[in-house]
């Protein structure tokens, strides 16, 4: 009689499922907030290390402060899998959950920023998106729900170049100069072709690009492709298994790790502790500075973890991605913050939250007043500009840790705004959008 | 008892061959999808809708096709998520670069498109059967994402190969919100499964199952292998190629070709294996396990273990329910290899000698 423990356990399944979606509401009165995170799959472990410092924030919010303004956070965490699929269900999930909407979401993939794009702005969601995601979304008066905080992969790329030409003693003596561009062969890689092959006309550097096939662990060829072409620098665009293996790589083809520069997704501890001793010297892009130097790890460490006991994992504070996740809450709690200053002080809705992102303005006296001190370069968004800062920072891998390797640098942001601006305006054309900012 | 053809005599050939002979089958269908469009969007919230219904039916249809292709020709095929992402890519194109071609054109062009790159990739199963055409059909899957990143043109330049999907307008009436968009796909897939079904009892299918079962013995009676094979992957890869427009359309709105990957094509392949290997019933099964027994799970687990009071972090329930759906899979396939279709079959069986079973 099996088929009729099928059918009874199908028909219990049925039941429980619509019973367990409806029968959930949130705290009345909080501020909730959806995150749609990944701890498992191969991303795994950078999800972790992002969403731990996210959430150790919002408990710091609660803890010391009592909320913002009085307001208390909660939370909700829906695992992706870093799944598009999986991730536009857990959007829907959690856009349900409360009166206020998810807040704001941080989709945390590139995958799923895509996915969810044209669903936001009919369900009235922001989507900010750290260091990833649609590059032209900069642009606010067609992207007015998407907020690409801090830089993009345009000003990635080109920052990078600024970087290798201040090594050089200048931007002009990278005329002649031979650079490699190594990327993962997928989506993410080839963003950069544009705006780097753009740069390469402009400034007199030769540009060989080289993919390296998804996953990345078998590197042999490209770097000997690479010693043939003796280049002056190469640039890792790599993500995951692929950044360590192309360090050790180097190491056993000789080249220097010192002229190796990476971008942010390619410099983290995930990345050079897996190379081991190959990657010391190792240079990467950052959007925001590594370490617990800074007093807002110091007061996570001590009420969140210490008093509080509800810190996720003592191992990843003050690591690059950690320190990143700490970073995108304290945008969220702040973009919430700007909201009640309109709108009062009680729960705000996305659409709220929306008017506070676009308006948020974090200059160095209030990052000095929160805690983060250099952490982060000042953000200032607005309807034009999405992004607010543009602005990386240079680290190096000392064999242990990240040291600053630069202040905060701007990369060619002329080319790269007039590069947005067109993509920008090809989209609107696409979708029949009209571009003009929002307003309130 | 209720369920029992005794006494539905069949008076003209018509009567004989319609797709649903017995009386109860149809009352059954026509009841079901008179609930599914009628009820469903009455009742449904979005959440159901965009999360749980449609990519159902788009799973559904992809796992059809497959399993024309696996199931009733006996083809192995890893290659569909690839032959998704042709349709999807064509449609794209088909609708950006043709002005006013009409959006189901579009899908019906993308679908031919999937099924001109189907028979393409489908010459190798002349020569070779079983695993190497497994091995042979991969080499599709990786070979068509590769593409689509590596030749811009499909993307329409996109910087990163990703395609938006554009507007979909049927004679001035926009499919913008869930519900609209849930009938679009029902009505595709309804009418598409539909066909399925009268397809596979034609001489074509029986040529299909014919070459399936023994292909020197259908070749003695006259079946041309070569036509049939191909036939099989043309078929097979439009009703994919069809699937990957809805999900770019109607389920994600923009797809880029690495969501397209093999981890897709097994999660189709495990859909009919579940559901049962060469029944078109089977594919909507193994798409409604696949798809909804994961999110069942995790609500279950995430809301069972707060309600418990236990303060589990997100992986941890994330693990169990690979672990919890992982053995469900394997006690489905114990209690019944053939998979859920052969379960509703023996379920009618039973139902037709109830309540006098002997």
């Amino acid at each position: 009689m099996a088929w009729k423990k099928t059918v009874a356990a199908a028909v219990t399944a049925v039941a429980c499922l619509a019973g367990g979606t409806a029968a959930w509401a949130q705290q009345a009165g909080t501020q909730f907030i959806g995150i749609t995170g990944y701890r498992v799959g191969p991303y795994g472990a950078n999800g972790a290390a992002f969403f731990g410092g996210f959430i150790d924030y919002l408990q710091l919010i609660n803890l010391r402060d009592g909320g913002v303004n009085g307001v208390k956070l909660s939370w909700e965490e829906c695992e992706t899998e870093y799944n598009n699929a999986k991730g536009v269900e857990c959007y829907e999930r959690l856009k349900t959950k409360s009166a206020t909407g998810p807040t704001a979401i941080h989709p945390m993939s590139t995958g799923i920023t895509y996915a969810i794009i044209d669903k936001a702005p009919t369900d009235k969601i922001p989507l900010i998106t750290f260091g990833y995601g649609r590059t032209d979304a900069t642009d606010g008066r067609v992207f007015p729900w998407v907020f690409p905080i801090m830089s993009n992969y345009w000003d990635g790329a080109t920052g990078i170049i600024k970087f290798i030409g201040s090594k050089e003693g200048g931007d002009a003596n990278l005329k002649g100069k031979k650079i490699v561009l190594l990327y993962h062969d997928s989506a993410y890689g080839k963003e950069p072709h544009a705006v780097l092959e753009a740069e390469a006309t402009k400034l007199g550097f030769e540009l060989k690009m080289i993919p390296v096939p998804h996953p990345g662990n078998e590197q042999q060829s490209q770097w000997l492709q690479i010693r043939q072409y003796k280049p002056d620098w190469v640039i890792n665009w790599g993500w995951g298994v692929m950044s360590a293996t192309a360090l050790q790589t180097a190491q056993k083809v000789g080249f220097p790790r010192e002229k190796i520069v990476g971008n942010w997704w390619a410099g983290t501890e995930v990345d050079t502790e897996a190379a081991g001793p190959a990657a010391t010297g190792y240079y990467a892009a950052s959007l925001n500075l590594g370490g617990k130097g800074f007093p807002v790890v110091q007061d996570i460490e001590q009420i969140v973890y210490g008093k509080g006991k509800v810190g996720s994992n003592p191992k990843l504070i003050g690591t690059v991605l950690w320190n990143r996740g700490v970073a995108a809450a304290m945008m969220t709690v702040e973009a919430v913050r700007k909201a009640q200053e309109k709108y009062g002080k009680k729960p705000v809705t996305g659409e709220q939250v929306r008017w506070g992102l676009e308006n948020l303005n974090i200059d160095a006296g209030r990052l000095k007043a929160m805690g983060f001190n250099t952490m982060l370069p000042p953000i200032k968004v607005s309807c034009q500009d999405h992004g607010g800062s543009g602005q990386v920072r240079f680290q190096q891998w000392t064999g242990s840790e990240w040291k600053s390797a630069s202040d905060w640098m701007k990369g060619d942001s002329a080319l790269v705004r007039k590069m947005i601006e067109e993509s920008a305006a090809k989209y609107a054309a696409e979708k029949g959008i009209k571009p003009e900012c929002m307003g309130s | 008892m209720l369920y029992r053809e005794a006494g539905q005599f069949k008076t003209s050939y018509a009567a004989d061959q319609q797709l649903f002979p017995i009386l109860q089958d149809r009352i059954g269908v026509i009841s079901l999808l008179a609930v599914a469009a009628v009820g469903v969007p009455l009742i449904a919230s979005d959440y159901w809708l965009t999360a749980i219904l449609i990519p159902f039916l788009v799973f559904a249809l992809a796992a059809l096709g497959l399993n024309i292709l696996t199931g009733y020709a006996g083809q192995l095929s890893l290659g569909t998520a690839a032959f998704m992402a042709v349709g999807a890519f064509a449609t794209y194109n088909f609708h950006l670069r043709v002005p006013g071609l009409p959006i189901l054109v579009s899908f019906a062009l993308g679908g031919v498109s999937a099924a001109a790159v189907g028979v393409l990739f489908g010459l190798p199963s002349l020569r070779i059967k079983g695993f190497y055409l497994a091995v042979a059909t991969l080499a599709a899957q990786f070979f068509i994402p590769w593409l689509l990143v590596k030749v811009s043109w499909f993307s329409n330049n996109s910087s990163s190969g990703v395609i938006t999907a554009q507007p979909v307008e049927i004679l001035g009436f926009v499919f913008d919100s869930p519900v609209r968009k849930y009938l679009l796909v029902l009505v595709v897939v309804s009418v598409m499964a539909l066909a399925a079904k009268n397809l596979v009892r034609s001489s074509v299918g029986r040529a299909w199952m014919a070459v399936r079962d023994m292909d020197v013995a259908a070749e003695v009676i006259g079946i041309r292998i070569m036509r049939t094979k191909l036939v099989a992957f043309a078929v097979s890869s439009f009703y994919c190629g069809v699937a990957g427009a809805l999900y770019a359309y109607a389920y994600l709105g923009s797809v880029e070709p690495d969501g397209f990957n093999l981890d897709l094509s097994f999660r189709i392949l495990f859909m009919i294996i579940i559901g049962g290997v060469g029944s078109i019933m089977g594919s909507f099964l193994g798409a409604a396990f696949i798809t909804l027994l994961p999110i069942f799970l995790d609500i279950v687990l995430t809301d069972g273990a707060l309600w418990l009071g236990l303060n589990l972090p997100s992986g941890m329930t994330s693990m169990a329910q690979l672990v919890v759906f992982g053995a469900l899979i394997i006690f489905f396939l114990i209690v019944e290899p053939l998979g859920l279709a052969r379960l509703w079959q023996i379920g009618k069986e039973k139902l037709r000698l109830w309540p006098f079973p002997h």
